[in-house]
């Protein structure tokens, strides 16, 4: 490799700091997400330790209820939603469309400010002694009777949902204007399809958090009556206006996971996606579709049994565009050349925990069922197979998959399928008995419970710690790389795509010419083969 | 490798194109208050939302620029209100069916 890439063009601290190159935008988000992701896991592990018995032995009720808090909040808003759009998303998004940067670089840098602005601000609230709401911050309880520190978490949570917005925007214009030449929306990867679609729900739906979020405060600082019924408010609209955004945010942490299975079942398939624009479309159709169902959060609140009605019905429409992903990319993987390497167990992985999430989501969809299952373990295995099994496997596979092109340098490959391996057998062990526990009645949000749970309950936190150590191996062996990982060459794996025309790591403005795209994506009958380094 | 094409920097935005805007603003507020005192019957809300929707329009039109704005800007600007249509309507759908 010759030349100066994006590493090596400016090496003082302060040109990473005031950088508008999305390569280093990405590796700031990255760092800061690994910050936040280890916050959110000590609160996790403590949570498990504390489950490990039916008693109340490491923390009392006041603190437990602090500790869901403080992982819920930090793992939805400072780790799920940012982590593939703000990381892999900031990186890789202007490679793979031919263009030098995002359409507004330094809007881009001042969103990953705001984002720390934003969790430092919450960060603060936990460490005064965090809030007990549970980050659903449902009122009345957060707007009259919590003591903890409401105000001043919702807030920096405000100012991070800014950054979202304006990441969002940065990509839908980006993917509008600075396409390569004959880079048609069909010949975009589907990953960029998933990440326009991701970010339509950015712009359309974070503002409504902000101003929900700002209307919570405004009640709980001067008794404005917006959701108090005793002077004037409607309890239930402060869950319709949370859920307005917050179904849709499932949706902004998974279609980003689904962008980067496409790329990987494709590669190690060594096919062309099955049904291109089925999947495509399926994207924007998830993305408007989740729209619909946020009710279905709120079907044992009070909501009218008609509304409960429709909102049901719509949640399995939600089902129909990601069942055709799911068909497609089993579709795909058939007759393929398929490669065993560990971007494609991981990808393997998310096929099976998203299906598993994502029926017993069509189970909770179901009003007499949901009412049974509501605040049990069932809801959180649920969204764990979807937000954990689904969209942290896919960032992992993700990772590895991007790695040599975002460091230059390869990762050692046992390693990181052991690691592929581990996570798989961790999370299923972790989560698919708090299925058993939800079925059997277990509420959640209580520190202690009725000694017949206790067999689950040891499980899932037996589950828990190998499934930590088996997230901390890849740290391990990819710090390894940086520093003694074999070089990598422009195209590893023989993908297709414009991100492998360019070198790795990449020159600042990303190609030495413009590249010029002739034919349709994954077109991997003419792709060049791997190559082992 | 092509530069990162710029727009035109151009004032969309005249001095008594915005006043002229904010008075109309103002007068419609006017006839709103004052219209809310008549005794309309059941017609007070639709003649409100009407006033409030031709409100929206010209802030949208003049104050946002969306009448000089291609038609992909338009229809995301579009896609905010059906969104915000879709908050109402289903939200709506809940409180209005309670019993």
């Amino acid at each position: 490799m010759t030349g100066k890439n994006y590493l090596t063009d400016d090496y003082r601290l302060g040109s990473w700091f005031t950088t508008t190159d999305h390569k280093r935008i990405a590796i700031l988000y990255f760092a800061t997400l690994i910050f936040f992701f280890f916050i959110g896991g000590v609160a996790a592990t403590l949570i498990r330790i504390e489950l490990a018995t039916p008693g109340p032995d490491v923390v009392s009720a006041d603190t437990y209820n602090r500790l869901f808090t403080m992982h819920g909040i930090i793992m939805v808003w400072f780790f799920l939603i940012p982590s593939i759009p703000n990381t892999l998303g900031n990186f890789i998004v202007p490679l793979m469309i031919g263009a030098r940067d995002l359409a507004f670089p330094r809007l881009n840098l001042a969103s990953w400010y705001l984002f720390v602005l934003g969790g430092s601000v919450t960060l603060f609230a936990i460490f005064m002694g965090g809030i007990d709401t549970g980050w659903t911050l449902y009122t009345p309880f957060s707007t009259l009777y919590s003591n903890s520190y409401v105000s001043v978490a919702v807030t920096g949570i405000f100012i991070a949902g800014f950054s979202s917005i304006l990441t969002g925007l940065n990509f839908i214009v980006t993917i509008h204007k600075l396409r390569a030449p004959g880079l048609t929306w069909y010949r975009l990867p589907l990953f960029i399809w998933s990440l326009y679609a991701t970010s339509v729900i950015l712009v359309l739906a974070t503002p409504v958090l902000a101003i929900t979020l700002v209307l919570l405060t405004a009640e709980r600082l001067f008794g404005v009556g917006i959701f108090d019924p005793r002077i004037g408010g409607d309890p239930l609209l402060f869950q319709h206006l949370f859920w307005f955004y917050s179904h849709p945010a499932v949706y902004i942490m998974i279609l980003p996971g689904m962008g980067v299975v496409n790329e990987l079942i494709a590669c190690y398939a060594r096919k062309k996606i099955f049904g291109y624009k089925f999947v495509a479309w399926a994207s924007l159709a998830i993305a408007a579709a989740g729209f619909l169902v946020w009710g279905h959060h709120m079907f044992v609140s009070g909501q009218s049994l008609t509304a409960s009605l429709v909102f049901s019905f719509m949640s399995f429409i939600v089902a129909v565009p990601s069942a055709i992903k799911v068909f497609n990319w089993t579709a795909t993987l058939h007759k393929g050349k398929i490669r065993f390497d560990a971007p494609m167990l991981y990808a393997l992985a998310f096929i099976g925990l998203f299906t598993i999430g994502g029926l017993t989501g069509l189970f909770l969809a179901c009003l007499a069922f949901d009412v049974y299952a509501t605040d049990t373990y069932f809801v959180v295995a649920h969204f764990h197979y979807i937000m954990v099994g689904g969209m942290v496997t896919a960032y992992f596979g993700g990772l590895h998959y991007w790695w040599p092109k975002i460091t230059g340098r390869m990762y050692p490959e046992y390693w990181a399928r052991a690691a592929a391996i581990l996570i798989f057998f961790g999370f299923n062990l972790t989560f698919f008995p708090q299925f058993v526990l939800g079925a059997e009645g277990m509420p959640r949000r209580y520190h202690v419970y009725a000694p017949e749970f206790q067999i689950w309950n040891v499980l899932s936190s037996g589950g828990a710690s190998v499934l930590a150590i088996a997230y901390l191996l890849p740290m391990f062996y990819l710090a390894y790389s940086l520093f003694f990982g074999a070089r990598a060459p422009a195209n590893p794996w023989g993908a297709t795509g414009l991100e492998w025309q360019t070198s790795s790591p990449p020159p600042r403005l990303n190609f030495d010419r413009q590249p010029v795209v002739d034919g349709d994506p994954y077109d991997y009958a003419h792709a060049p083969e791997p190559q082992h380094v | 490798m092509s530069e990162i094409r710029r727009p035109e920097r151009r004032l969309w935005r005249p001095f008594v194109d915005l006043v002229l805007c904010w008075i109309g603003l103002l007068a419609l507020l006017g006839l709103t208050v004052t219209l809310s005192y008549q005794p309309l019957a059941s017609f007070n809300f639709p003649v409100a939302m009407t006033i409030a929707t031709i409100k929206a329009g010209l802030v949208a039109a003049i104050f946002m620029e969306l009448r000089h704005r291609s038609g992909i800007i338009r229809a995301f600007a579009a896609a905010g209100f059906f969104w915000l249509a879709i908050l109402l309507w289903l939200g709506l759908m809940d409180f209005l069916t309670r019993v």
